[in-house]
């Protein structure tokens, strides 16, 4: 990827990794993006880096600009290694007596990956720096979503450099909302859904105090995918809006099976939800992915779980999306749970006390069926499928 | 009664609401926060904690 110019004289000087498919267990099926971000005024601005492999393509789409070596100040906005890791070969190129401009948990962490050889110049909330014709301002955000991520705002140009948040992993010439238009959504929902939905109350706190703040913004230039410039507003709304964790009248069914037991009923319960007239999808888990399910599982409001047990406990991959979806902490969801079973039938017992460990307010004690699901069997699942129905309609 | 803020996210811990949705009742001082408490934002141990 070339340099792109942002509005004169800022520049996204990342890289593209057409080739990732599993981003720590985030499931990346068309690559992702390591933006960096280069301001050139009196003083030279690098902010943020790459991942470590591709360094080398950073300094080099920088030398396209100016001579890498005449970068006065780095700030680092996240110390995530996919924006960190190309750091030490860029601090060493530059010169590693420049300052390194960090939020004060930034500092700390960048010194535990490493270690203090570089001039950390860690930063109070709200503290600026003149780079020449430009005022640069760091805003802390803790937790949004690590303890070390910061945003940086020019502002006289308006321009947010969000780090991670309102990112996307998306890869692709098209650099820009305007180019990308509303395919870029579904992208920006995964991600927000997989990497930021537990710090959700963060989220509209940190909106409220920008709202106060009077901040205006114009572009926003996050981490990853492509920059906001058309109507920034866009991706802030539609933050606010699944922060609020107000789910929509849907239910999805996840599940996994062995010899298609569950798999039956998983089927027959979507059928009867779907009757009540709520949208309704069942999800086989390994058809599927992870970081997709959690997608789905961000606006449904009812979250019903299958598993078969298998030697007396939960199919393996069952417990994997719960785990998962446990530490992403999903809100005012509405929760179910069914299982075939051959002797001892622990699984449904299991998924209740996962799902009442996040608080879901569960409809029964579950749907459990020995061996095969029958005629009738079938039908009780038809009707569990209303009755979860139901309790979404009339939510 | 002390507030005390996690040194990690910057979480506040008000005794007066407590954290009732990790069972600390309101009115719990930081001292009678049960040692296996942990922060409801990052998950951080009790002893990440200092006095506003």
């Amino acid at each position: 990827m070339k340099p792109v110019e942002i509005v004169k004289g800022v520049y996204n000087v990342g890289v593209i990794d057409w080739n990732i498919r599993d981003f720590h267990g985030y499931s990346t099926e068309i690559g992702t993006t390591y933006n960096a971000y280069l301001i050139v005024d009196e003083q030279v601005v690098l902010i943020d880096t790459v991942k470590k492999e591709f360094a080398d393509q950073l300094l080099a789409n920088i030398a396209e600009i100016v001579d890498p070596k005449k970068i006065d100040i780095v700030i680092s906005n996240h110390t995530e290694m996919d924006h960190s890791g190309g750091l030490p070969r860029v601090m060493h190129y530059i010169g590693e007596s420049k300052p390194l401009y960090c939020s004060k948990m930034g500092h700390k962490n960048l010194a535990q990956h490493f270690g203090q050889i570089f001039n950390y110049q860690a930063v109070e909330n709200g503290q600026e720096l003149s780079i020449g014709s430009r005022t640069l301002a760091f805003l802390e955000t803790r937790m949004l979503h690590w303890p070390d991520s910061m945003f940086t705002y020019s502002k006289s140009e308006q321009i947010l450099f969000s780090s991670d948040a309102f990112g996307q992993h998306y890869a692709g010439y098209e650099m820009f909302d305007d180019a990308v238009g509303d395919a870029i959504m579904p992208h920006a929902k995964k991600y927000f859904a997989n990497i930021l939905l537990l710090y959700s109350p963060k989220i509209l706190k940190l909106v409220e105090q920008v709202a106060e703040m009077g901040l205006e913004i114009k572009v926003i230039c996050p981490d990853h995918g492509i920059i906001w410039r058309k109507d920034p507003g866009k991706i802030i709304n539609a933050y606010v809006e699944w922060s609020k964790q107000e789910p929509a009248k849907k239910a999805i069914i996840i599940y996994d099976t062995m010899w298609k037991s569950t798999k039956l009923m998983a089927e027959a319960i979507a059928d009867g939800i779907a009757e009540t007239g709520v949208a309704v999808k069942p999800i086989h888990i390994r058809s599927s992915h992870r970081s997709e399910i959690m997608t789905e599982v961000l606006d449904a409001r009812a979250i019903v779980v299958g598993s078969p047990t298998l030697n007396n406990g939960l199919f393996p991959s069952v417990s994997d999306v719960l785990t998962y979806m446990k530490g992403l902490r999903p809100k005012n969801k509405i929760g179910a749970s069914f299982g075939s079973y051959g002797w001892s039938g622990e699984s449904v017992k299991l998924i209740n006390a996962e799902l009442e460990a996040m608080k879901f307010d569960m409809i029964d004690s579950g749907l459990k069926i020995q061996y095969v699901p029958d005629k009738e069997g079938l039908s009780d699942c038809r009707a569990y499928g209303r009755k979860i129905g139901e309790a979404v309609a009339g939510q | 009664m002390d507030r005390y803020v996690c040194q990690i996210c910057g979480y506040v811990y008000d005794p007066e609401q407590g954290d009732p949705d990790n069972g600390v009742d309101p009115g719990t001082s930081f001292d009678n926060v049960p040692d296996d408490w942990t922060c409801p934002v990052c998950g951080a141990s009790k002893d990440e904690f200092e006095k506003e």
